[in-house]
């Protein structure tokens, strides 16, 4: 049951803006367990040179889901309920923390897909700006999809 | 304010603090909610054991914000972190359903010092002994 190879070069940029709260980035940093001042705050932000709080570092990742999970739930890209995909690697690029009233958007396009093994890999990058254009911070996923490599042979 | 590392101070094969953390069951389901993953092997035994998991696991992304906290707080501060990769999450960490939950021990040492006062530190993230991650890498901007 294989993945839908025509989504590699794909670019989806929904029109959805995420407007950036404190109450967010505080619910956001209590549950990585991460409990820096700097989230909670703006004074001890303030200290480290911001104008407010900042986000976790992570936060950007959560705009994945925020923005569909796009391609893994694009109803085209051919995930069944099983098996399940995994996260395999991540890289986050910060141009600078994301902070309250930020009003991001998210363009994704997908690099590649291919077999290892029995499974499917595919890596997406996501770019988060805000609306003016700013670039804030760059998104690589590499997932793998367990078991759906069409021949099983992989590469 | 936590102290502010110096780029001065530190060299290649410096060492950062160990950071014990522990990944209970709680913090898994609270971190579906705060991040909109609620893919079924964070939650449920039945189905992770049915696609051949060892039941409910934590979120590789949770995983990476729990290791990444060694370096922040090392530095003192977590909008220093320039960049974070993870090359491979190679072990899915099992989260058990007990009150003590999956403990990970995670260690790093200075790399490499870069131009601009960027500092890359390699980290390691042990969990009962076994490595959970490969190619982990931080780059911080120290003072």
């Amino acid at each position: 049951m294989a993945l839908n190879r025509d989504f590699v070069g794909r670019i989806h940029r929904p029109a959805d803006v995420y407007e950036v709260s404190r109450e967010k980035i505080r619910e956001f940093a209590i549950a990585t367990g991460d409990l820096h001042p700097a989230y909670f705050d703006p004074e001890a932000a303030g200290e480290l040179g911001y104008p407010d709080v900042i986000a976790p570092p992570s936060f950007a990742f959560m705009l994945y889901f925020r923005f569909g999970g796009w391609p893994l739930y694009d109803p085209g890209f051919g995930k069944k309920k099983e098996p399940v995909c995994l996260l395999r690697a991540q890289e986050i690029t910060h141009a600078r923390p994301i902070r309250p009233g930020d009003l991001l958007t998210q363009s994704s396009t997908v690099n590649y897909m291919r077999d290892v093994g029995p499974h499917e890999q595919w890596q997406s990058t996501h770019e988060i700006a805000t609306v003016d254009g700013e670039h804030v911070c760059t998104v690589v996923n590499t997932m793998i999809s367990r078991g759906t490599a069409a021949t099983g042979a992989g590469q | 304010m936590t102290s502010r590392i110096k780029f001065a101070d530190i060299s290649a094969g410096s060492r950062i603090p160990e950071k014990d953390i522990a990944l209970r069951r709680l913090d898994v389901l609270r971190y579906c909610g705060a991040c909109g993953d609620f893919a079924a092997p964070h939650w449920s035994d039945r189905i992770s054991r049915s696609v051949g998991l060892p039941g409910v696991i934590a979120h590789g992304t949770l995983t990476m914000a729990g290791a990444v906290r060694a370096v922040t707080d090392w530095a003192g501060d977590p909008g220093a972190l320039v960049s974070y990769r993870v090359r491979g999450l190679s072990l899915p960490v099992a989260v058990p359903d007990d009150d003590a939950g999956a403990a990970l021990r995670i260690s790093g040492a200075v790399e490499e010092k870069l131009e601009g006062n960027l500092a890359s530190v390699r980290l390691t993230v042990e969990w009962g002994g076994q490595s959970v991650m490969f190619g982990a890498r931080a780059v911080v901007r120290l003072a």
